[in-house]
């Protein structure tokens, strides 16, 4: 049972990390990240480690997308930047 | 160097690599099995110091002194974004106006505000005895706070957080757990030992100095998280370049906000 919840985790984290690297619109890399976070946070929850699990789910499905959207929103705003879609604008942390 | 030069120097570097890694794998302990040297000697250290979550007991007692400079990390780290997100000479203030809030969204973020507050502080109060601790339940609190900006709007979230207050109970936090640390030293025992009253096992006053390095942790993240987001929404918010002035004042409530899977993708233009 345990086995094939860590099977579906790892599935999701693979799905959504190579949806998060596809993806080349910064906002929604940040959204893709986000879900990455949470599948993560799953993957810990299943394999027993808790403590991890809760970081995981504040850090990276919470705080880092929200920076990443954050610094997005303000690179964005410049003038003359307005097509910068493709600018790799804080992929990680 | 030509791109094939390079190449090769890649191959050989990869390669090098993976012989090393795949080596290195096969040595491994199978995956999940159940003899482990170093966790039962860390059950034995943590029961021993009546801290029934054993995590908590590795972090502020066995490596206290690693958490240390983990703690330090953010403290500087945090420290570095405000240094470098302050707002410079040639940037303006403006007010951002409010914007339109659906109710459904308000009822949710204002429920949900004390819930998260509640939970984070639980976790950081109770980190000695179930999973979590300072970090987990710090980065709860600060997050959970946010939700004011979801369900009201960045003024009201500006003022139940006093930045400087948060200043300076992030630098408040870093000091408490240096002070508990030269504390053992007085005590008569080396830096960061467990030197307090252990206390019953799963009690809310068990562990020693792991729940006094809990809650400092926990003031140091909390404060330092809400430093942090408090930079960078200043910066998206309010902050804007000279000669910039688009008659487009970004909205405040209602997006950009934090906590639940930070899902907001209003800011797509």
């Amino acid at each position: 049972m345990t086995d094939v919840l860590i099977v579906v985790a790892l599935l999701l984290v693979a799905g959504a990390a190579t949806a998060a690297v596809l993806n080349r619109d910064p906002v929604r890399q940040a959204l893709v990240l986000s879900f990455l976070g949470l599948a993560l946070a799953l993957l810990f929850t299943f394999l027993q480690a808790p403590d991890v699990a809760l970081s995981q789910l504040a850090v990276g499905s919470a705080v880092t997308p929200l920076m990443i959207l954050l610094t997005v929103r303000k690179v964005r705003r410049r003038p003359g930047s307005d097509d910068g879609v493709d600018k790799p604008a804080g992929r990680e942390r | 160097m030509s791109s094939r030069v390079r190449l090769w120097v890649f191959l050989v570097g990869a390669a090098g690599f993976a012989a090393l890694f795949a080596a290195a794998c096969f040595d491994l302990p199978a995956f999940g099995t159940v003899p482990h040297p170093y966790g039962a000697r860390a059950m034995h250290a943590a029961l021993s110091h009546h801290t029934a979550n054993v995590i908590a007991s590795v972090n502020f007692d066995l490596r206290a002194f690693d958490t240390l400079g983990e703690e330090t990390i953010l403290f500087s780290a945090v420290i570095g974004t405000v240094v470098l997100l302050r707002q410079a000479r040639d940037e303006h203030r403006k007010d951002p106006e409010p914007a339109t809030i659906h109710p459904p969204v308000r009822r949710f973020a204002l429920l949900t505000l004390p819930l998260a507050l509640l939970v984070g502080l639980y976790v950081i109060a109770h980190g000695q005895i179930s999973p979590g601790g300072g970090f987990q339940g710090g980065v709860v609190t600060a997050t959970a706070l946010h939700l004011l900006y979801i369900a009201a709007d960045y003024r009201a979230l500006e003022r139940v957080r006093p930045l400087t207050l948060y200043e300076i109970g992030e630098a408040a936090g870093e000091a408490a757990y240096v002070i508990t640390g030269f504390a053992a030293v007085l005590a008569g025992s080396a830096f960061l030992t467990n030197v307090l009253p252990f206390g019953t096992l799963a009690t809310l006053s068990s562990g020693g100095t792991a729940m006094v390095l809990n809650a400092a942790v926990g003031l140091e993240v909390t404060s330092g998280i809400v430093v942090l987001l408090a930079r960078f929404l200043d910066q998206a918010v309010e902050i804007e370049e000279p000669g910039e002035d688009d008659g487009n004042p970004r909205h405040t409530g209602g997006s950009g906000g934090s906590g639940g899977s930070g899902g907001n993708g209003d800011d797509e233009r």
